[in-house]
């Protein structure tokens, strides 16, 4: 029975365990029980994967009603690839938030944490699983609420004015979505993605589909933090608790670039997004700015939490960059940077927030010596940290060079050598923080024998990422070949639905 | 005819919209944002969309407005000034204005019957809906069954907002027992009139959420009708007397509940053999199915709207009761 139904687990197990969790509210017994549920779902998506990866297509008609009257669930290598990697990164986050949030998040709103990120969870699987534009939209209300309540419940007051700006900034971006999906319906009377796909290639340069294909790309890019749309990020990233910047930084942004990959590739089709509308120029040249801008803005703060949150805009920026060279092996690399860069970013996080456990800040200051008070913590932020960077040997490099690769595929030499300047710019915000643990002296107000090792239950969800980032730096068959596969069937359906179109309307 | 009275309610609007940009009273434009729902559902009505109409007045002109008036109470009415320069929201909104009404060029004609939406998936709904399941209302039948994953959805979201009205303001009870009485204790005349309404406005709010399937209504709506009648009661006797009633703890076990209903009804159908949500699998007669399924989801949805609408209500009551105090 499972396995008929298996499509639809990721999203209903956590969406059912989130009111069950408010009705619990216990905290050891919550911690089990919201792994638990995470874990699970982590499985039967990457049982999904493995299902997706040999049929290529499972679809599933929820309510028992078809395609295009009943709303289906859709899944192929590109949504069960990504929905793995942030299954998982919820799971080790939920096993390193216990500690991390007695910390930082007052006890008794410990049982609405662990809500919102199963919240949050649902949500994006369903944004995932989901093969109906306007059903997406609803999965990313319920992900976005959530987000906004955990990057509020930081003790940080400043966190209130983060979450304000990043729920009026992911409204309005949700909003743009809406009215573009209500005027792709206006002109097509359907809602499903792939039904609209064949439907919206019958019409030629209509300007209610093209305002509709703007209104959806720039929601879409603020969802994602796109340059120069993502104000919202560093401050919400700086001031959530640790645990939900590590999981928002390695999932939520992703997810909405998955969506901006849905809607080019599924719905409008490349072809017309990219050499109709001039859409690849557009998002090349902003990813470019937002890897130099960002990754200078990484290199001159102080609060290290910021550092990172810059570094995820300049990363978003590189996978964009893939995506805008427009070929099977440029998008394949901005899929195998969405899973790789939640190994590293979660892993950095993890770090940063180990460091706050003990030392209670995460200024570059805070930092100076831990390098031999915290070994095993300043040790995985400097894997990872290598990681960001793009050394051999680390997923980072792996992403790099498949993007390094589609460049010069298209003799955009330029492009190539400005990837790897960005890579210089990551070593000196990273080179930064690694000094200061390894070659400084820690501060003399500091009590060296209060700040230790931190607890096993954040280390280990910490060294399981920075194992994946090495493990898949060195076995990177699982990783390609799912991108790979994931985005030859992008390319393939665009054509596909070019196709019928074109029978359709002779 | 119809036209005129369309354009005459979009100019009240518009009225309406730019006279809340330029006032400064945020109580006077609390009151404006209830009579913009108003005038929308005065629209959707003249669009013959008589169950967003509904819904519109009764959330977004009711509850809405009681809501942002909690908030007011909480913060002030006046609004402050802003430190920032206008000139860059004011270009954003041009552009998106802009590219909205270019947007339009192409729209295919208002209201005529050869549109895409009347041609594709909408003649199934209307000509099949009613021997599939069986409903005379086909709003329902597209938001309850054939649509009813995006409904849970929805669902979610409003208790995904509850969950973030308790991160941020939490609903805790006076332990001092000198806690000044809130509510209208003097008024007789609002005693006597609320005791009177309150019966009427449940027993309302219970016709809407049954009589969803025949005409306008469901659980949405009833949901916050049958808040409205428990704010009321709050407003009129105080929040302690309230909390006697239903206290905030079972109210939100409540919109769990209502939540685990819905889904509950989408895993038995699965126990059953058929999808997610396939309520053809409830009975015997798949029309019978439907109709069990329809009724239990909307009982689902009422229930939480209602235990959502009233937390919040409670979250803001009882921050204002403390901030008095202090």
């Amino acid at each position: 029975m499972l396995e008929q139904h298996l499509a639809t687990l990721p999203i209903l197990l956590p969406l059912i365990a989130a009111p069950i969790t408010l009705l619990l509210g216990r905290s050891l017994f919550l911690w089990i029980f919201a792994t638990a549920i995470s874990a699970l779902a982590c499985y039967f998506s990457w049982q999904l994967l493995a299902a997706a990866l040999t049929e290529s297509v499972l679809s599933y008609a929820v309510g028992g009603w078809p395609a295009p009257w009943g709303i289906e669930l859709r899944v192929d290598a590109a949504n069960a690839f990504v929905l793995l990697a942030v299954s998982a990164l919820s799971t080790l986050v939920l096993i390193y938030s216990k500690d991390s949030i007695e910390k930082e998040i007052d006890s008794s709103k410990h049982t609405l944490y662990y809500t919102a990120h199963l919240l949050c969870l649902a949500g994006l699987s369903g944004i995932l699983l989901t093969g109906d534009a306007f059903n997406l939209f609803v999965f990313l209300e319920i992900s976005s609420l959530a987000t906004y309540t955990l990057v509020s419940l930081g003790s940080d007051r400043r966190c209130l004015t983060a979450a304000f700006r990043y729920l009026v900034m992911g409204t309005i971006g949700a909003t743009f979505i809406l009215i573009g999906v209500g005027m792709l319906y206006m002109n097509t009377g359907t809602l499903n993605m792939l039904d609209l796909a064949n439907r919206i290639d019958i019409y030629e340069s209509n300007r209610t589909i093209n305002t509709g294909l703007a209104f959806i790309m720039v929601g879409v890019s603020i969802k994602l933090a796109l340059f120069p749309l993502h104000m919202w990020l560093p401050a919400a990233y700086t001031h959530a608790p640790s645990a939900v910047t590590a999981f928002l930084a390695s999932t939520a942004t992703k997810v909405a670039f998955y969506v901006m990959i849905r809607f080019i590739f599924t719905i409008f089709g490349w072809n017309y997004v990219f050499e109709e509308m001039g859409m690849d120029l557009i998002l090349m040249v902003l990813a470019i700015v937002a890897i130099f801008k960002c990754s200078y803005m990484a290199t001159v703060q102080s609060n290290v939490k910021t550092v990172l949150a810059y570094s995820s805009v300049a990363q978003i920026g590189y996978m964009i960059l893939g995506v805008s060279l427009v070929s099977v092996t440029g998008l394949m690399s901005g899929l195998i940077h969405i899973f790789n860069h939640a190994l590293m970013k979660g892993a950095l996080f993890m770090a940063v927030g180990a460091v706050f456990y003990r030392v209670g800040s995460v200024d570059i200051n805070a930092f100076k010596g831990l390098g031999k008070q915290m070994p095993l913590t300043m040790a995985a932020f400097t894997i990872a940290g290598l990681s960001i960077i793009g050394v051999p040997l680390t997923v980072g490099f792996v992403s790099k060079w498949y993007l390094v690769t589609a460049a010069l595929e298209q003799q955009h030499w330029v492009v190539a050598a400005l990837v790897l300047a960005g890579s210089l710019l990551a070593v000196v915000y990273i080179g930064r923080v690694i000094e200061a643990a390894y070659f400084q002296k820690p501060p003399a107000s500091r009590d060296s024998n209060q700040v230790k090792e931190a607890p096993w239950l954040m280390l280990a969800p910490m060294w399981a990422l920075v194992l994946a980032n090495i493990y898949f730096g060195i076995d990177t068959s699982l990783t390609t070949e799912a991108a790979r596969s994931a985005s030859e069937w992008l390319f393939q359906t665009s054509a596909i639905a070019a196709a019928s179109s074109v029978e359709v309307s002779q | 005819m119809g036209d005129l009275i369309d354009l005459v309610l979009l100019a009240m609007l518009a009225i309406t919209a730019l006279q809340m940009i330029f006032l400064k009273d945020l109580f006077a434009v609390v009151m404006l944002f209830g009579i913009y729902s108003f005038l929308s559902a005065l629209i959707f009505i003249n669009l013959d969309a008589v169950d967003v109409a509904f819904t519109e007045a009764s959330v977004g002109a009711g509850i809405s407005t009681v809501l942002m008036l909690g908030t007011l109470a909480l913060t002030g009415r006046k609004e402050k000034k802003s430190s920032h320069s206008s000139i860059l929201p004011l270009l954003v909104v041009c552009i998106t204005g802009a590219a909205l009404i270019y947007g339009t060029l192409d729209m295919p004609p208002f209201g005529h019957p050869n549109n895409p939406i009347h041609e594709h998936v909408a003649p199934r709904y209307i000509e099949e809906s009613p021997k599939e399941i069986g409903l005379p209302n086909m709003v329902t039948s597209v938001l309850a069954s054939y649509r009813g994953f995006d409904t849970l959805g929805e669902t979610v979201v409003v208790f995904a907002a509850l969950i973030g009205v308790l991160a941020l303001l939490g609903v805790r009870r006076q332990e001092e027992n000198d806690v000044p009485e809130s509510g209208f204790k003097a008024h007789h005349v609002l005693h006597v009139v609320a005791r009177f309404f309150i019966p009427l406005i449940i027993l309302f709010a219970l016709y809407v959420q049954f009589h969803g399937d025949f005409g306008p209504g469901g659980g949405f709506q009833a949901g916050v009708i049958a808040a409205a009648a428990f704010i009321l009661y709050t407003l009129v006797f105080g929040l302690s007397r309230a909390f006697a009633v239903v206290g905030p703890k079972f109210l939100q076990a409540l919109a769990s509940i209502g939540v685990l209903l819905y889904a509950s009804v989408g895993f038995f159908s699965m126990y059953k053999g058929g999808q997610f949500l396939d309520y053809s699998k409830l009975a015997t007669d798949p029309i019978v199915g439907q109709h069990y399924g329809i009724i239990i989801i909307e009982l689902g949805v009422g229930i939480t709207v209602f235990a959502v609408m009233l937390s919040i209500f409670y979250a803001f009551g009882s921050q204002a009761e403390r901030s008095n105090i202090q």
